[in-house]
């Protein structure tokens, strides 16, 4: 369908950047990971109105891009907060008390796992393991990763991320 | 002399705050005037230790650790920087027992180089595999490696040179090599600090098995959640490219090899080889039914070797010191090293590399040094979240792939985490059951339903509601799921839910598990 079709209400500066984006890598074959991420990163996510234009350009069909979309735990159609509060959940960090970090991290930022602070800040999720299980627990806040932390310890590596650049 | 200070850039001592101790070093020198360079590593792997700085003086390395930036002063004041003693320094890095007692075979370099300096892997035996293996031809190659006895380091321990002859016997004018670097499993952090500390052995991995089936291309498919790794890989990539190891003529060989890094979206299905290729397609991670095998039909349809890191990592050695120099570590069928992970609630937790044999007992007790909080260990997860829970009574097991089927585990990747006498197994056991749920692709229905119908039935045996009759449907259900499922994520939960109902019984208020018609 074309750029134009009612459904997609995307602006002329964000139609651009997916055209430009789906320009560099569709030669690639099995482009479509690469160019989603791609997208995420430049826009924050992967706003539904992308969907037909990704699946045009690539001549595939708005089901299947939106299956991949769907499908995965990095994608997402709605932004999230300027920064990521990511608590491990898997085993590991669940043997050294994961459950309280989790905890304390709600209560610091007033939200449940995928909730977003008022002031679009923070947002906080769970992930199953983020490879530094030997210091255990971890969380990891803006893509910074921190080991060994405590209940108390969180809330001020939170409140550092919001600062930090 | 210009001193050379190590710093690891690992993301586990990164979360300990390596960074700021690099840039603290790097201060405090400038301020007195003293010259030294600061030479950013992988980990070691003692974990306990990071951010564990070495420093080299008198011919050998010497250890200071966990430093915080607010001991960098006295570090210097000690005169740390010609080995001086400080209440933080543990002597010669290689004699500390933990890293003495280990048989650091694959992970010889790691920790010890600058990952992304070539000239360290060239000086330190690097590519020199690869010299070897391009004066071999490709059945040649799948020989040496079927000798020496490699087998999957994944976690289904499949033999290697078994796959690679089925992908070389395989009828195609295109084939791929895959590593598998979504290492989702918890516990597990061994290909992290591969390709964090010494990315060009796999690399070199990888071109040596696109020498062996004749395949020009290949990828590495790498978690999301690794972005170091990422940086670091493709970083080697590059300097592989710029001198002639990767491209279209390696090494003046007109052999050609193409490799490029694949980022996953967090998805731990993708860690399947077969829902792997379909993500590297660019589809959604749902497995394929087998067969046929990858290495038959693999990456869009063509035969594809695809292997974890750990396994094509330890390709190089074996072409560069012999198939019989591997093989002649390890028991039984279980031939050269596993880079074991033993975490959780573990005080000396790390990566400890070791001749396949030694017990899980010596690994939590000898290295690991007993829980973290000082209580018993209770129990102890092998090989992921699909790995079995193991009580005391068996941590004597000897860790080999055998011995482990023998007790009805798994060794898998090689993880181990460990928890105290705190630990509620049926709460556990309900974890297995929801995160199958969460990471289910969908595709038969006894992972996809029966993971939710087991989080369920669980919770009504928690709440004692009905407990006798849902513990024999819990019974029924791991035993569909066991035999059921496509593959193995709901093929294998039924483990740690029915080691820990087994193991573990009083936690399920559990009377006579031999009365459940257990699988297993």
């Amino acid at each position: 369908m074309p750029a134009s079709d009612p459904d997609t209400q995307l602006s002329d500066v964000a139609l651009k950047l997916v055209d430009a984006t789906v320009e560099t890598l569709r030669d690639r074959r099995g482009a479509l990971l690469p160019i989603l991420h791609e997208i995420q990163a430049e826009m924050g996510c992967v706003p539904e109105a992308v969907i037909p234009v990704v699946a045009e350009r690539l001549n595939l069909t708005r089901a299947e891009v939106y299956g991949v979309v769907t499908f995965y735990a990095d994608f997402r159609t709605e932004p999230l907060g300027r920064k990521v509060v990511h608590v491990c959940q898997a085993e590991s960090c669940q043997a050294l008390g994961s459950d309280a970090l989790g905890a304390s991290a709600k209560a610091h930022l007033g939200v449940d796992f995928e909730g977003t602070t008022e002031d679009g800040a923070f947002t906080l999720r769970k992930v199953y393991c983020l490879g530094n299980c030997a210091l255990s627990p971890s969380v990891m806040i803006g893509g910074e990763v921190h080991g060994r932390v405590t209940p108390d310890s969180i809330g001020k590596l939170i409140d550092a991320g919001r600062t930090a650049p | 002399m210009t001193a050379r200070v190590f710093v690891p850039r690992d993301s586990g001592a990164l979360s300990m705050g390596a960074e700021t101790v690099a840039a603290a070093i790097r201060d405090e020198a400038r301020r007195r005037g003293a010259a030294l360079d600061v030479v950013r590593t992988g980990s070691r792997g003692m974990y306990w230790l990071e951010p564990l700085v070495e420093v080299e003086a008198g011919g050998r390395r010497t250890a200071y650790g966990p430093v915080a930036a607010a001991d960098v002063a006295g570090l210097f004041d000690a005169g740390f920087l010609a080995g001086g003693e400080h209440a933080l320094g543990h002597g010669p890095v290689e004699a500390i027992p933990y890293f003495a007692n280990q048989e650091r075979v694959t992970f010889a370099r790691v920790g010890v180089i600058d990952p992304h300096s070539l000239d360290d892997y060239l000086d330190t035996g690097g590519f020199k595999g690869l010299e070897n293996a391009l004066g071999l031809s490709g059945p040649e190659i799948v020989e040496t490696v079927t000798e020496s006895g490699l087998r999957g380091r994944g976690g289904a321990a499949f033999p290697t040179g078994i796959k690679w002859k089925t992908a070389i016997d395989a009828p195609s004018d295109v084939k791929y090599v895959v590593a598998n670097a979504d290492e989702g499993d918890s516990g597990t952090f061994s290909d992290r600090m591969v390709m964090e500390g010494d990315p060009f052995m796999l690399i070199e991995g990888m071109i040596i098995a696109g020498l062996a089936i004749d395949a020009r291309e290949g990828y590495i498919y790498l978690r999301s959640e690794y972005p170091h790794a990422h940086e670091t890989l493709r970083r080697a990539i590059a300097t592989a490219y710029d001198y002639a190891y990767l491209g279209d003529d390696i090494l003046g060989s007109r052999r050609a090899f193409h490799l490029e890094v694949r980022l996953g979206a967090g998805a731990y299905i993708c860690g399947e080889e077969t829902a792997l290729l379909e993500s590297l397609e660019g589809k959604r991670g749902m497995i394929r039914p087998r067969p046929p095998l990858p290495a038959v039909s693999g990456l869009w349809g063509r035969p594809t070797i695809l292997n974890n890191v750990i396994t094509l990592a330890s390709v190089p050695l074996i072409f560069q010191k012999g198939a019989d120099f591997y093989r002649d570590y390890g028991m039984g069928r279980s031939r050269g090293t596993l880079p074991f992970q033993v975490s959780g609630n573990i005080r000396r937790g790390g990566l400890v590399e070791k001749a396949f044999g030694l017990t899980l007992g010596e690994l939590l007790y000898d290295f690991g040094g007993g829980s973290r909080t000082g209580r018993p260990i209770r129990a102890v997860q092998v090989g992921g979240p699909l790995g079995a829970y193991i009580p005391e009574s068996l941590f004597d097991t000897p860790l080999d792939y055998e011995a482990f089927s023998g007790i009805r585990a798994m060794l898998g990747h090689g993880g181990a985490v460990a928890f105290d006498d705190t630990v509620d197994m049926a709460r556990m056991a309900r974890f297995a059951m929801e995160f199958c749920a969460e990471e289910s692709c969908g595709k038969c229905t006894p992972c996809r339903i029966g993971s939710t119908r087991g989080v369920e039935v669980i919770d009504r045996i928690r709440a004692d509601a009905h407990r006798g009759e849902n513990l024999r449907l819990l019974g029924d259900l791991t035993d569909l799921m066991l035999y059921g499922s496509l593959c193995g994520l709901g093929g294998l939960i039924p483990y740690p839910v029915v080691s820990a109902l087994k193991h573990f019984p009083e936690d399920f208020g559990a009377e006579d598990v031999k009365e459940l018609n257990l699988p297993f």
